[in-house]
């Protein structure tokens, strides 16, 4: 499955990256497992998607669970908690 | 446009002037507007730089508009967001609300405020004299938010 992956404010200094595409064994269905996988990259991908860090993410510009299931050519996004306003 | 995202500064009087030109049923406009305060958590705040995700910001504010609007009795609503960066003093934020009468829109105003905080994706980094600092979510902005949950 291919999809569109993005990430904003700390999240994205930290892996001094804003997007990305990529593909993604069909093992990862959900948006969990989307963690998972890019938390094995190890380094500072691991120290950012660890377990217990407050994430956020949205498929296709919607805030979603974890348990969402991701959908081919999605973007999907990962950011902390927004502080807007 | 109901909804701007925008890094120039706004005029209250020329947007609300605006929103409820031509409607002789308004009654009553509410507006809340945020500004950028000097100090936060303990620091001094020299500026701040505010980030937010395009495409996913117009929709998540149009959403919270639409609830306001399916849940009390208002005509008119109105958010402008400013980003990049930005100093004390400084405006961020207005939401303008129009309806009838003064109590749907106070409670239509508070609503989108409270939904805004906790929904809309907009980020800010702090310039203090310990260096850049990303802003914290706060637990009082959840809260804020879960109330309406309830009614």
């Amino acid at each position: 499955m291919k999809l569109e992956l993005k990430f904003f404010a700390s999240l994205r200094e930290a892996l001094k990256v804003s997007e990305e595409k990529i593909t993604i064994p069909s093992s990862v269905k959900t948006i969990a497992d989307l963690r998972i996988h890019l938390f094995e990259r190890g380094g500072v991908w691991a120290e950012v998607l660890a377990n217990g860090k407050s994430l956020r993410c949205a498929l296709n510009h919607q805030m979603v669970d974890p348990s969402t299931p991701l959908q081919e050519g999605a973007e999907v996004a990962f950011f902390p908690p927004v502080t807007g306003g | 446009m109901p909804i701007r995202i925008q890094e120039g500064d706004f005029n209250l009087s020329t947007e609300i002037a605006a929103l409820r030109k031509g409607d002789p049923r308004v009654g009553a406009v509410v507006t809340f507007l945020g500004t950028v305060r000097d100090m936060n958590d303990g620091s001094s705040v020299k500026g701040m730089t505010l980030e937010h995700y395009p495409g996913m910001t117009e929709k998540a504010l149009q959403d919270i508009l639409d609830q306001a609007k399916a849940r009390w009795d208002i005509y008119q609503s109105l958010v402008i967001h400013r980003v990049g960066l930005l100093l004390p003093e400084d405006q961020i934020v207005m939401v303008v609300v129009t309806s009838a009468h003064r109590g749907e829109a106070f409670a239509a105003c508070e609503f989108i405020m409270d939904y805004l905080k906790t929904a809309a994706p907009f980020w800010k980094k702090e310039d203090t004299p310990e260096g850049g600092r990303w802003v914290d979510a706060r637990v009082t902005d959840e809260t804020a938010m879960s109330r309406w949950e309830k009614k």
